[in-house]
């Protein structure tokens, strides 16, 4: 019988996890369809602008210097041996643009602003605030969720674009400055090695659909918690660990599709 | 209750899952009257509230509120309705992100095109008529339960509704909060020409103010009449209710096994 209540288990979680997929894409669904609102009145949008991306410029900034010095560090430590320190610049411009800008940014992300959103929007239903907005004829999908989730999706290859600029920087603080490679020849390997569209675009790209995964993994979270302190702690941790997941399993998928080597 | 009803619960049954919430209930609210709907916590009141406002819908009966059966309605011509209505909830549930003028304001600026003046000089006869006037720049950390209270009351009758619900307007305000609130329900009711629909079980305050109530026990109507019938009624439940007895139809302890036997005790 123990067998039988395992199987039983097991199957039963799996059931739970395939619904939540299911309410989770038809929640997404549901934001895109009343978007509307979010463009009309677009100042709604600009206000979750400033709270996610804005409110997270500290973070990204400090943290893609820092990123973008190791790489400067570790980078000439490898070149060195081949004798290539020259390709300093291409090394830490492509690390960044193509892979570690739009990954990294989006972890923050998801840890800075994802948990926000998923606490705010948790403690507005434990509050009721989202059945008074129903009661008063206003679609909380409509008014809340979906000028948060553009917010998300604007903000994010911004901000990975400036965990890029800001890496470089780094590098070059660190290669250049410190270490003592030419300048010339850092910036000009650099501009030579990336490609605009195969590049920078494809890094734009990556961003973009982190930002969408992101904030619909927060926002659902926050939209589905139990109207508990326990059920919003848990949802806000969950989106912190699944969008952690999703992105870098997405990044893989799309790095499969973009860099395949040829 | 003879006068044209605004609201007609019909025979309404309700489950969350295998758990009977409402079984059959029948009631009317007539247009102008203050009603209230009293009961244990857990029996079920709430539920009535949020069938009438349509977020629930019953799974036999049926509603109508202003003449339209609710759970009948699509999403737009439900929206209209409730624009119509207004609610305030247990705790307020004002919008945190805003402030007291924002909460207020909200509604004006979602369903009116009024310009920002005009919609400035109704929010302040709003907090006026609650007693808040000079608040309207605070957040609703800043205020009191009773002031965060009124606020959503304001809120709540902002587009002059013709049909306000009240859940647990009372619970947990202090004496001189607790009758603020009830007069307020009581004048603003009678100053709207609104129809009041009341949700406690604060007997005493509720008493004072309501034109009828009904009294709900296991999903079903137990007993309604005028406050003074209800005051004078023979009825044990509602004399249990009324005057906050320990045992009787509602009993002290929860059914569970034979407790003497549990012990081993013989009686």
């Amino acid at each position: 019988m123990a067998i039988v209540k395992a199987l039983r288990g097991i199957g039963s979680r799996v059931i739970n996890a395939v619904w939540r997929i299911g309410y989770a894409a038809r929640f997404f669904f549901k934001v895109l369809f009343y978007s509307g609102m979010s463009f009309r009145r677009f100042r709604l949008t600009v206000r979750e602008i400033f709270f996610s991306g804005v409110m997270s410029l500290i973070i990204i900034l400090v943290a893609g210097t820092f990123v973008g010095m190791v790489l400067g560090l570790q980078g000439f430590e490898t070149l060195k041996r081949y004798g290539s320190e020259s390709a300093l610049g291409s090394l830490v411009a492509l690390s960044l643009v193509r892979e570690l800008g739009p990954v990294l940014t989006a972890i923050l992300f998801a840890s800075r602003a994802g948990s926000a959103m998923t606490a705010e929007i948790g403690l507005m239903k434990t509050t009721e605030q989202l059945s008074a907005m129903e009661m008063m004829a206003v679609n909380p999908v409509a008014r809340v969720v979906a000028p948060r989730f553009w917010a998300g999706v604007v903000s994010m290859p911004l901000l990975a674009a400036l965990f890029s600029a800001l890496g470089v920087f780094g590098g070059y603080v660190v290669g250049v400055i410190m270490i003592g490679v030419d300048s010339g020849q850092f910036w000009s390997q650099m501009q030579s090695a990336v490609d605009f569209k195969g590049d920078i675009l494809n890094g734009v790209l990556k961003s973009f659909v982190f930002g969408v995964a992101v904030t619909v993994v927060a926002l659902f979270e926050g939209f589905d918690a139990p109207p508990t302190a326990e059920g919003v702690s848990g949802a806000t941790t969950r989106t912190v660990v699944e969008s952690s997941l999703l992105i870098l399993m997405l990044d893989f998928i799309l790095t499969a599709f973009m860099f395949r080597g040829d | 209750m003879s006068a044209q009803a605004l609201v007609e619960i019909h025979d309404v049954n309700f489950a969350y899952g295998r758990r009977q919430i409402l079984k059959g209930i029948n009631m009317t609210f007539p247009k102008g009257k203050l009603v209230a709907i009293m009961g244990l916590s857990g029996c079920g009141k709430t539920t009535i509230l949020r069938h009438i406002g349509g977020v629930l819908k019953p799974s036999q009966g049926f509603v109508k509120v202003d003449g339209q059966v609710v759970h009948e309605l699509d999403q737009d011509t439900l929206y209209r309705l409730r624009r119509k209505m207004g609610m305030l909830f247990q705790f307020g549930a004002l919008f945190t992100d805003m402030t007291v003028f924002d909460n207020v304001a909200f509604q004006m600026r979602e369903h009116t095109d009024l310009p920002e003046e005009i919609i400035r000089d109704l929010v302040m006869m709003k907090l006026h008529a609650v007693g808040l006037y000079g608040t309207q720049d605070l957040t609703p950390a800043e205020l009191s339960g009773g002031m965060a209270r009124r606020v959503a009351l304001a809120r709540a009758v902002a587009l002059d509704p013709m049909l306000i619900m009240y859940d647990e307007p009372f619970a947990g305000l202090d004496p001189i909060s607790l009758t603020v609130v009830g007069e307020l329900i009581r004048r603003l009711n009678d100053a709207l020409g609104a129809t009041s629909v009341v949700v406690t079980h604060d007997i005493q305050e509720s008493l004072k103010i309501v034109d009828y109530v009904y009294f709900i026990a296991n999903g079903m109507v137990v007993a309604e009449g005028t406050a003074e019938e209800v005051r004078a009624s023979g009825d044990a439940f509602v004399r249990q209710f009324v005057y906050g007895e320990m045992d009787g139809p509602i009993p002290f302890h929860y059914p569970g096994a034979d407790f003497n036997k549990d012990l081993g005790v013989r009686v």
